[in-house]
C-alpha cells in the first residue's frame, strides 16, 4: 500500500490479526476481530476502483479544479481580498473527490469542518458562489455572512462548513439519524481531521452511531498535522482506523493520495452502511501541502518533507500519469487544464467584482420567524 | 422502646406522597433491609426499607392513603427486645389531618398563591372555555404528546426519557404511545446527543432534546450556541435548526452548587436563540407547543420545584401561545414587579403581602427571555412609575440587569424611583439548609424592595 510515511507514523502491517492476539484469553476474540477487520480485509482484496477512462478523467478534472481554485484563493488572500481564516485543501484532493464520487446524489448527506472548499467543489457547486463567499460578497453562497469556514448547500445536501473542531461529527450523527428516521436509504458522510479525532464528542457520537446502527461514515482525513502538531506528538494511537474498536465500529486504512483507492474503499464502506450494519470508520491518509491556514509559520516540518510528498505522492500527478498510460493524449489534458484555469479565473473575477452585502443584511437571518 | 416510622422523602423536593402498599402487617418481625411499604409520588415509586430489627407495632396510616406528608408517623415499631406494648403509638402522634401544610407557604415552594386580580390571558379564550387542573409536569408532557401526534417529524431524546419514563417524569407515557423510534433513550453523553439533535434538526426533523437538568447542558453548550443558534445566520438563511432544548433550570432543593444554577441570562444573551422560561401549567403547555413548531432553535427552561404545582389549563384542542409576549398575571397601579419562572410565584405572594399594606403591585411574567417583551415592561412602568425585578438567579449580568437597562434607556422619564433587582445572593449555592435559604430569593425580600421604591417602610 502506498502511503505517506510522514509525521512520525510507522508503516502499517498489511494484515492486522496475529496469532499472538488470537491466543489472548478473551472470549469471542476471533469473532470480534473478524467484525472489526472484515472491511479492511475486503478492501485489501481489491484496492483500486476499476474506473473507466471517462470516470478517471472526470475525477482528474475535479481534483485539478480544487487545486487551481485553492491556489487562486491563496493568491486572493495574499492580496487582502479574502480575510480571516482560510484553510486550503491542496494535497488532499483525492479524498473528497474519491469519496464524493461514490455517493448517491440528492440522497446522501455530507458534513465537514472548516477546510471545506474542496468538498463543495467536488459536489459540483458553482465555483463562483464559493469564491464570492470567500471574498465576503452578497453573491456568496452564504450571502457573505459565513465566510470560508461556514458554507452550506442544503440543495446539494451539503450541511457545512463548521468552524468548531469535531462539532461536525456529532451533527453528522444527527443527519444520519434523520436518514434512519425517514427510512430513505441515505447515509451521512462526516469528514474530520486527525486533530478532531482527539475530541471527546467524536467518540460520544461513535458510541451512539454504533449502538443505534446509524447510517454514517466517519471519514478521518489524516493529513498528519493538527495545525502544527504532528500525529505522533498528539495521539497515543496514530493508527486512526483503529479508533472505532472500542465501539465496535469497523475501521479501514486507506491511501488517501490515490483517488481510485479512495473510491474503492468507499464502495466497500458505503455498501456496509447501506446494508444497515451500522457505521464505518475510514482513515484516509493524506498530506496537506500548504499551511494549516494562511497564517502558518511552517516551522513544524521540513521543506524536504513537503517536497517529497509533492514529487512522489501527488494524487493529481498519479491520475495524470495513469490517464496518459491509458492513451489519453497530452493535448487533451492540456485542454482540460486550460478550461479549468478559465473557470477559476472567472470565479475570481466574479468574487472580486460582486458587491458586498447591503448594510440591511446585518439584521436578516438571525431568526427564521418574527415574534 | 417504640420507634416511629416516618413517611420518607424520595427526593429533596418531595413534600407528600401516597402510601401505596404495606408489605408487612402488625406483629410481623422484620430485619434491617426488609421492605416495609411502597411509597409513590407523581415522579417516582420507592420501596421503604426497615433500618432496624424489630416488630411492627401499629400501622397508623393505612395503605392507599394519598397526600401523606413527609415526616408524618406512618407506623410504630418495637425494638428487637422490647415489650410489644412499647410499640403502641403515643396518643398525640395520631394521624395528622391531611390539610395543606401552612409551613410550606413561607418557602413559596408548594404554596400556590392565587392571583387576586384576574390574570390577562392570550389569546382571548372562546366564551365558556372550561379549564382543567393539571400539574406543570403533565402540561409539558401533554404539549409534547400533542405535537408528536400532529407532526411525525417530532421526536424526543435524552437521558432516561423512555423506559424510565423521565428522570422527573415529564416524558411519562410517551414511550408507550410513540415507541422507541420517537422516544429515544440516550447514553449519558450531553455534548454528543445535543450535537445529534441539532444535526437531526438541520436534516429536517423536529427534535426535542431533554437535558436531565440544564446544569449538564454546559457540556453541550457549544452545540446550542455554535451549531444551533448561529447556523441560520451563517448560511444566509439557507440552513435552519428547529430544535428544542428543554429541561429543569435553576435551583432545586439542597443539591448544592453544581446542580443549582439559572442559565436564563446565559442563553438570553445569544442572538439566534429563542429562550422561554414559563411559570404556570397553561404557559408551559402553550409555549412548549409553540417552541416545537418554531423554525428557530429554542431553549426551554423549566423548574423542578414547579413541576408538581397545579394550575388551570384551558380545555382547548390546540392551546398554543405566542412566543415573545409577557403576561400581566396581576394588575396593579403602585409598583411593577417583573419576574419569570419560579420568581412569579414568589412575586404573587409578595403582592398579597403588599396589598395588605396598601401597596397595589402589578406582576409581570416575562415568560420569554429572548426576545424580551420590552413593550409590556415599559407600558407597565409608565403606569406605576416604579419597578423592581425578581429573579431566581445571580444578580450580575442577569435578566434583571437587562430589564434595568431597558428602563433606563427607554423608560427613564417614567421613573419615580431607581429600579431595584431582587436576586439570589452572588455566591455558589450552598448545601446547608440555612445557608441555602439565605442565598435564595424569597417573597419577603421582594416585599422589602417594593416598599423601598414606593418610599414606604
Amino acid at each position: 500500500m502506498a502511503k505517506p510515511a510522514v509525521g512520525g507514523k510507522a508503516p502499517k502491517p498489511a494484515t492486522v490479526p496475529s496469532d499472538a492476539k488470537l491466543a489472548t484469553p478473551k472470549h469471542n476474540r476471533e469473532e470480534a476481530e473478524f467484525v472489526l477487520h472484515s472491511l479492511q480485509d475486503e478492501h485489501e482484496k481489491s484496492l483500486r476502483y476499476k474506473a473507466t477512462d471517462e470516470e478517471l478523467l472526470n475525477m482528474y478534472e475535479q481534483m485539478l479544479l480544487i487545486r487551481r481554485f485553492e491556489e487562486r484563493a491563496g493568491q486572493l488572500y495574499g492580496l487582502g481580498l479574502i480575510g480571516g481564516f482560510c484553510h486550503l485543501y491542496i494535497g488532499q484532493e483525492a479524498v473528497a473527490v474519491g469519496l464524493q464520487s461514490a455517493l448517491t446524489e440528492g440522497l446522501d448527506s455530507v458534513i465537514t469542518g472548516y477546510r471545506d472548499h474542496g468538498h463543495m467543489l467536488a459536489y459540483g457547486i458553482d465555483p463562483n458562489v464559493i469564491m464570492a463567499e470567500l471574498t465576503g460578497r452578497e453573491a456568496g453562497i452564504s450571502k457573505g455572512k459565513g465566510g470560508s469556514m461556514h458554507m452550506f448547500s442544503t440543495e446539494h445536501r451539503f450541511y457545512g462548513g463548521h468552524g468548531i473542531v469535531g462539532a461536525q461529527v456529532a451533527l453528522g450523527g444527527g443527519l444520519a439519524l434523520a436518514h434512519q428516521y425517514r427510512g430513505d436509504g441515505g447515509l451521512c458522510l462526516a469528514y474530520f481531521g486527525d486533530g478532531a479525532a482527539n475530541q471527546g464528542q467524536v467518540y460520544e457520537t461513535m458510541n451512539m452511531a454504533s449502538l443505534w446502527k446509524l447510517p454514517m461514515v466517519f471519514a478521518i482525513e489524516n493529513n498528519q498535522y493538527a495545525m502544527g502538531t504532528s500525529t505522533a506528538r498528539s495521539s497515543a494511537e496514530t493508527e486512526f482506523y483503529r479508533r472505532g474498536t472500542a465501539f465496535r465500529v469497523p475501521g479501514m486504512d486507506v491511501n488517501g493520495m490515490d483517488v481510485l483507492e479512495v473510491r474503492q474503499a468507499a464502495e466497500v464502506a458505503f455498501a456496509h452502511v447501506r446494508a444497515g450494519k451500522g457505521p464505518v470508520l475510514m482513515e484516509l491518509n493524506t498530506y496537506r501541502y500548504r499551511g494549516h491556514s494562511m497564517s502558518d509559520p511552517a516551522k513544524y516540518r521540513t521543506r524536504e518533507e513537503v517536497q517529497d510528498q509533492r514529487e512522489h505522492n501527488d494524487p493529481i500527478e498519479r491520475a495524470k500519469k495513469e490517464l496518459l498510460e491509458r492513451g489519453v493524449s497530452e493535448d487533451a489534458l492540456k485542454d482540460t487544464d486550460k478550461r479549468i484555469r478559465t473557470t477559476v479565473s472567472a470565479s475570481a473575477d466574479f468574487a472580486e467584482n460582486s458587491p458586498e452585502p447591503p448594510p440591511s443584511d446585518l439584521y436578516t437571518d438571525v431568526l427564521v420567524e418574527s415574534y | 422502646m417504640a420507634l416511629e416510622l416516618k413517611m420518607p422523602a424520595l427526593s429533596p423536593t418531595m413534600e407528600e406522597g401516597t402510601l401505596a402498599k404495606w408489605l408487612v402487617k402488625e406483629g410481623d418481625t422484620v430485619s434491617a433491609g426488609d421492605i416495609l411499604a411502597e411509597i409513590e409520588t407523581d415522579k417516582a415509586t420507592m420501596e421503604f426499607e426497615a433500618v432496624d430489627e424489630g416488630t411492627i407495632g401499629r400501622i397508623i396510616v393505612p395503605e392507599g392513603t394519598e397526600n401523606v406528608k413527609v415526616g408524618e408517623v406512618i407506623a410504630t415499631m418495637a425494638g428487637d427486645d422490647a415489650d410489644q406494648t412499647d410499640a403502641e403509638p403515643p396518643a398525640e402522634s395520631a394521624p395528622a389531618k391531611a390539610d395543606a401544610s401552612p409551613a410550606a407557604a413561607s418557602k413559596g415552594d408548594a404554596a400556590q398563591p392565587a392571583a387576586v386580580a384576574k390574570p390577562s390571558r392570550d389569546p382571548d379564550l372562546p366564551e365558556g372555555t372550561t379549564t382543567t387542573t393539571v400539574t406543570v409536569r403533565e402540561a409539558l408532557r401533554d404539549a409534547m404528546a400533542e405535537e408528536m401526534r400532529r407532526d411525525d417529524r417530532v421526536f424526543v431524546m435524552g437521558e432516561e426519557v423512555a423506559q424510565y419514563q423521565g428522570a422527573y417524569k415529564v416524558t411519562q407515557g410517551l414511550l408507550d404511545e410513540f415507541g422507541p423510534k420517537r422516544v429515544i433513550d440516550t447514553p449519558i453523553t450531553e455534548y454528543g446527543f445535543a450535537g445529534i439533535g441539532s444535526g437531526a434538526a438541520m436534516g429536517g426533523l423536529r427534535p426535542i432534546v431533554e437535558f436531565m437538568t440544564f446544569n449538564f447542558a454546559m457540556q453541550a453548550i457549544d452545540h446550542i450556541i455554535n451549531s444551533a443558534a448561529k447556523t441560520n445566520y451563517m448560511s444566509g438563511g439557507q440552513m435552519r435548526c428547529p430544535v428544542v432544548f428543554r429541561g429543569p433550570n435553576g435551583a432545586a432543593s439542597r443539591v448544592g452548587a453544581q446542580h443549582s444554577q439559572n442559565f436564563g441570562p446565559w442563553y438570553a444573551s445569544v442572538p439566534g436563540l429563542i429562550v422561554i422560561a414559563p411559570y404556570d401549567a397553561a404557559d408551559a403547555k402553550g409555549l412548549l407547543k409553540a417552541a416545537i413548531r418554531s423554525e428557530d432553535p429554542v431553549v426551554f427552561l423549566e423548574n423542578e420545584l414547579v413541576y408538581g404545582r397545579s394550575f388551570e389549563v384551558p380545555d382547548l384542542d390546540d392551546h398554543v401561545l405566542p412566543i415573545g409576549k409577557a403576561r400581566i398575571v396581576r394588575e396593579g397601579k403602585d409598583v411593577t414587579i417583573v419576574s419569570y419562572s419560579i420568581g412569579v410565584g414568589l412575586s404573587l405572594e409578595a403582592a398579597e403581602t403588599l396589598a395588605s399594606e396598601g401597596i397595589d403591585a402589578e406582576v409581570i411574567d416575562l415568560r420569554t427571555l429572548r426576545p424580551l417583551d420590552r413593550e409590556t415592561v415599559l407600558t407597565s412602568l409608565a403606569k406605576t412609575n416604579r419597578l423592581i425585578i425578581a429573579e431566581e438567579g445571580w444578580p450580575t449580568c442577569s435578566i434583571a440587569s437587562e430589564v434595568m437597562a431597558i428602563c433606563m434607556e427607554d423608560g427613564f422619564d417614567h421613573l419615580d424611583a431607581p429600579v431595584l433587582r431582587v436576586c439570589d445572593e452572588d455566591v455558589p449555592l450552598p448545601y446547608a439548609a440555612n445557608l441555602e435559604k439565605l442565598a435564595l430569593i424569597d417573597a419577603p425580600r421582594i416585599v422589602e424592595a417594593a416598599r423601598k421604591v414606593c418610599y414606604r417602610g
